[in-house]
């Protein structure tokens, strides 16, 4: 089993005490009437989907309960870095 | 080619079975091709048999970057089944069963199909609705499957613990007696030795690096590392590989990859005389004919290529498979593995043309696509054949993300495939 590093608890916990929640940085649109189908499209279908670094985000969902966004490699499924929702992305 | 007989057995069994030749050759690849297909699983393979047997396309490469059936094919638990419920997936799924009647003849190979019923089990009241609802949708749709009570579904598979104060307790299940199993390593080789014998190159060692596309945007071939190779028609069967194909043709795709985990016990005399799948709990199990007990387990929760998965999920899967089959809960397990599977968002395939001309695309079977093979093999030889869809795989196409005509068998047909 995996160790996910948690920005919040700081602390390394198995992998199922958390979530995953996804790709992140992924925005909502700020203005939805205006979108477009296409657009609409990427925002809630496309993903990365990359064989190497990923970024996406869990949750600690039996710990603090609160999202962080994660690097992570897809073929080694090794962690790079973790760090708090709303923080650039690295 | 040596066609098998009851007679070439016969008289090669008496030499010692030495004098076997290869079942096909292992191609270098030409500078171009008529149709290339990207991933030598049993769907490419598959596609590349019936481009050349039933739409006239016999100057066709497979390309493998490993080892044919080496993929998906050879990692999932062989369930045949087509018990879906929208139409258009029913459709997509009983061409296939259809098409695994009589496969064995048609390729002379014995691909060991066997329909020994898959059964599908019933916990609670909703999983009661949902089968109930699936059994109707279904025989409106020509497929077959029939409601058993508990002690039927007992009487159908022994083993099944359906005592009313069971941790799962058994309400009722619903059955696909067409449904069942085959050897999946055999399909492969199956359909790569009758692709061979018309012409197909199987190409394996073979990695595709990048699609090379004229002015107009076009297919022109594929980039290899075993060189570049001419082809105007390319099409993708690489299951958890195609978004990575997909980005070479600067496509971005609705697909996220999962391992997903299978598992085999030690070999015991015949005991489980059927398929059995309960998605609510997440187990299914069937005994293969070496007498190994083949069970499913989950997806890990994040996207991965690793091919293996994490021990929990294993974990959860065994401790559901001892609480609805009670007599095996001293057996060993002896091996287990993953495979990677492309899920879309509304888990039905994307199967036909993509934006790009000449690049077609069968990809997104999830956790469910080895019961699909020669149906999507069919389908994608004649979209690429054709450069139009099916009218079965017309509905499974690309556009469906973005004009909202999903076929979401996601909440129809639960986890489990």
């Amino acid at each position: 089993m995996i160790l996910i590093h948690c920005p919040y608890c700081d602390e390394k916990r198995p992998e199922i005490e958390f979530a995953n929640a996804g790709q992140a940085h992924i925005a909502r649109p700020l203005d939805p009437s205006g979108q477009s189908d296409a657009e609409w499209e990427t925002y809630l279908f496309i993903r990365a989907n990359p064989r190497g670094r990923h970024h996406e985000r869990w949750r600690h969902v039996h710990g603090c309960g609160r999202f962080f966004n994660a690097v992570r490699d897809t073929v080694t499924d090794k962690f790079e870095t973790t760090y708090k929702a709303g923080e650039p992305r690295r | 080619m040596t066609r098998f007989s009851a007679l070439s057995l016969f008289t090669k069994a008496f030499g010692g079975h030495q004098n076997w030749p290869a079942q096909w050759p292992d191609a270098a690849p030409k500078p171009a091709y008529d149709a290339i297909i990207v991933g030598g699983g049993g769907h490419g393979l598959g596609a590349a048999y019936y481009l050349a047997k039933k739409y006239g396309i016999n100057n066709v490469a497979v390309l493998e970057k490993g080892w044919i059936g080496g993929g998906n094919t050879g990692r999932n638990t062989t369930i045949i089944r087509s018990n879906y419920l929208y139409d258009e997936s029913a459709h997509l799924y009983d061409h296939a069963v259809k098409l695994w009647d009589g496969l064995s003849q048609e390729l002379n190979y014995n691909i060991m199909y066997s329909k020994r019923g898959v059964m599908m089990l019933a916990h609670n009241v909703h999983d009661v609705q949902s089968l109930q609802r699936h059994i109707n949708a279904n025989r409106l749709n020509g497929v077959d499957n029939e409601w058993l009570t508990p002690e039927e579904a007992k009487a159908y598979c022994p083993p099944l613990n359906i005592s009313p104060d069971a941790r799962h307790p058994v309400l009722g299940a619903a059955l696909q007696r067409r449904g069942g199993t085959a050897r999946h390593d055999s399909v492969a080789w199956g359909y790569a030795r009758a692709a061979a014998a018309l012409g197909v190159d199987i190409i394996q060692n073979c990695a595709v690096t990048g699609i090379r596309r004229g002015a107009d945007g076009a297919v022109e071939g594929v980039e290899t590392t075993r060189g570049y190779i001419a082809s105007k028609r390319v099409g993708v069967s690489a299951a958890g590989n195609t978004s990575v194909i997909m980005q070479m043709a600067g496509l971005d795709f609705p697909l996220e990859s999962y391992p997903l985990q299978a598992l085999v016990s030690e070999p015991i005399k015949p005991t489980f005389p059927c398929v059995v799948m309960s998605n609510t709990v997440h187990a299914y199990m069937s005994q293969s004919d070496k007498g190994e007990l083949v069970i499913g387990a989950g997806t890990d929760q994040y996207v991965s290529y690793s091919q293996r998965g994490a021990l929990h999920i294993v974990e959860h899967t065994l401790a559901a498979i001892c609480e609805i089959f009670p007599i095996y809960r001293r057996m060993r397990m002896l091996r287990t593995w993953g495979g990677i599977v492309d899920v879309t968002p509304d888990r039905s395939p994307i199967l036909g043309k993509t934006p790009v001309q000449g690049l077609y695309v069968n990809c997104g079977w999830g956790t469910g696509g080895f019961k699909a093979t020669p149906g999507a093999g069919d389908l994608l030889a004649y979209t690429m054949a054709k450069d139009e869809p099916h009218r079965i795989n017309a509905p499974f196409n690309l556009d469906r993300f973005r004009n909202g005509r999903l076929i979401d068998e996601a909440a129809a047909a639960a986890v489990a495939h």
